[in-house]
């Protein structure tokens, strides 16, 4: 929240201000995208292969 | 009364800690100033085994010198890729983490004592892995491809320098942390501190990838495990193996812009879009490892097509963001700074003969056309099943790593040298050539790499001429022209190389130190300036003709050679 003086509405942060500010929340976002996307994705796809015989 | 006196005392013993630096202004912490040096200078040690052992893997692939044979060959190879793809970069982006947040942001650095642990266990990793490549029966290369099986100690020392760096990248999270709740920046944090964390975020997704498959990789060499299924390992390999090079664009493209406001006080021309371009990074830009994918059998085009032509081109538009926003950045000081005339006034009258500037702006313009044109080709499905696993995939990754982010890290050392080391750099007149010598023989071998690759001829092949194959092949004449002008210029590479080790290294154990005068040597065009690395702000001006005319050469160029390999390709399978 933005710090304000007496009597002035507080400034609204824009949310991808908000976003970028904060670093655990990118951890999260660069973390899961490329993990659902590539790894699991792809694990899921290579897990149905039949095993030969 | 007692506490008072107390607080006041913690103070001034936290206060002694710091010293502000002549150069910048910024203030650096004592304990955060030696973990920066330990890092640096275990990278490029660590640079000069990898460099040297490049050199060994040209001169063996151009075949009129053929020097190793085939296992030492492939012995060099490995322990090539492992210290100069590994070692070398991660060593010294953790300097760049503990530099971009405790140095950048005037804070101290989180649990300096665990980052000595997370060190020592990266020294311990990077000298195991070293020891069981040089026994003999560790030649599996880079990738480490199973069911090629390695000692068991070279997936210990892979693991052992992974958790170190995990543990590096996490006090760089505790920094940010620590500049938060003490209040050593305001605002947003700049974007250089930006980068590194887009930096950091790729690295724990690489190194989550890693334990995910070196661990049971390093339980199978034991004979705990029986099997490791051979696709498998290469998807989740790929995911620490071609991110950790991702790691390295966000480094260095956070490089380029601490260069640019050092020597220049050039800002960011917005640093709202320059901080986009990095969230694209960091989300995206560890899905370009599906390119290595692209000819297995068992992934769907889905996966394929979405992972690489949607995705990862987000992160290939981050990196033309970059591109463009770091030479307006510096157009933009240069013409508030006078250099107004015609459109290149400014570029003509960079400090060219500062190693920092001129080693930055050709990692910038060699990474752009070399390794990032490249990259997108390799990334379109159908244009790489031409180049799949040939040099030119080597020839990709030298105009990234090394074009890119070895000339970046090195053009920076010339910075890090007066102000972290606090020595004058030796050699002022080997360190203007420095640069243009390694870049130009870097530049050399890419394209050269990128030529042979477009010719068919394969990576990690030891002889082409298949002498004693029974069953022949014959490559065309040009492509031993490939490898033989690949070895002029990894020659040129190894003396810009072995000058950049030993100008560092004289100056490390022999250089004057500087005094609070700052340097001999002016390192900053534009001294009162250099401050505005540590603060968040834009260059407010969108006044860049000079720029434009460079991003329209880009432009025209990337789409000519996309084009020319389109037209490769439908020659390839001749019809009627």
């Amino acid at each position: 929240m933005a710090e304000t003086s007496e009597g002035e509405a507080p400034k609204r942060i824009p949310f991808m201000q908000r976003l970028l500010d904060n670093p655990f929340l990118l951890l999260f976002l660069g973390v899961t995208v490329p993990t659902v996307l590539y790894l699991l994705w792809g694990v899921m796809e290579l897990s149905q292969i039949p095993v030969a015989r | 009364m007692a506490a008072v006196a107390t607080g006041a005392s913690g103070l001034a013993a936290l206060a002694a800690r710091f010293r502000t630096c002549p150069i910048t202004g910024l203030k650096i912490e004592a304990a955060a100033e030696t973990l920066i040096k330990a890092n640096a200078v275990a990278a490029v040690v660590f640079l000069a085994i990898g460099g040297a052992l490049g050199l060994l893997v040209a001169l063996t692939r151009w075949q009129a010198v053929h020097l190793l044979g085939p296992d030492t060959f492939y012995l060099v190879l490995t322990a090539h890729g492992i210290n100069a793809l590994l070692l070398w970069v991660i060593f010294f982006e953790v300097a760049v983490l503990y530099f971009a947040s405790a140095v950048v942001l005037n804070c101290r650095l989180a649990t300096p004592q665990l980052a000595w642990v997370a060190f020592l266990l990266m020294v311990l990793g990077s000298l195991t892995v070293n020891w069981a490549v040089l026994q003999g029966d560790s030649s599996v290369m880079f990738t480490s491809y199973v069911p090629m099986q390695a000692s068991p100690l070279f997936y210990l020392g892979l693991i052992l320098f992974a958790v170190g760096a995990l543990i590096a990248v996490l006090i760089f999270f505790g920094t940010l942390v620590i500049a938060r709740e003490e209040k050593t920046f305001e605002g947003s944090v700049p974007l250089v501190t930006f980068g590194a964390i887009a930096a950091a975020v790729i690295a724990v997704f690489t190194i989550a990838s890693g334990a995910i498959i070196l661990v049971p990789t390093f339980l199978w060499s034991l004979g705990y495990v029986r099997h490791i299924d051979s696709i498998m390992y290469k998807l989740v390999w790929w995911g620490m193996g071609h991110s950790s090079q991702q790691i390295n664009v966000a480094a260095h493209v956070a490089v380029w812009y601490l260069i640019a406001a050092v020597v220049l006080g050039a800002k960011p021309i917005s640093e709202k879009v320059g901080r986009i371009a990095f969230l694209f990074y960091l989300v995206f830009l560890p899905i370009a490892a599906a390119h290595h994918m692209l000819v297995e059998p068992g992934l769907s085009a889905e996966w394929k097509v979405f992972n690489t032509s949607y995705a990862m081109y987000l992160a290939v538009l981050g990196s033309m963001i970059h591109g463009m926003a770091v030479p307006g950045a510096i157009e933009a000081a240069q013409r508030a700074r006078g250099y107004t005339n015609g459109v290149f006034e400014w570029l003509r009258k960079a400090p060219w003969d500062n190693p920092a500037f001129s080693g930055m702006f050709l990692s910038l313009v060699l990474f752009g056309f070399l390794g990032g044109i490249s990259g997108v080709v390799l990334g379109a499905e159908q244009l790489n099943i031409m180049m799949h696993n040939t040099l030119y995939v080597p020839g990709h990754f030298h105009g990234t790593v090394v074009a890119g982010t070895t000339l970046a890290f090195m053009a920076v050392t010339y910075l890090v040298l007066p102000v972290i080391f606090r020595r004058e750099v030796m050699f002022p007149k080997l360190a203007r050539w420095q640069p243009w010598l390694f870049g130009i023989g870097v530049a050399g071998t890419s394209l050269f790499m990128l030529g042979a690759g477009t010719l068919g001829v394969s990576r990690r092949h030891w002889d082409i001429t298949f002498a004693d194959a029974p069953l022949g092949f014959e490559y065309p004449p040009t492509a031993f022209l490939m490898l033989g002008l690949n070895g002029i210029f990894a020659i040129l590479a190894a003396v810009g190389g072995a000058l950049y080790i030993v100008i560092t290294g004289a100056s490390v154990l022999f250089g004057a130190r500087v005094g609070p005068e700052g340097p001999k040597t002016p390192i900053t065009a534009a001294p009162a300036a250099a401050g505005v690395v540590g603060r968040y702000g834009s260059a407010g001006t969108l006044h860049l003709p000079g720029t434009y005319v460079l991003v329209a050469v880009f432009f025209v160029s990337f789409v000519l050679y996309y084009f020319v390999n389109w037209r490769y390709l439908s020659e390839l399978w001749p019809m009627g």
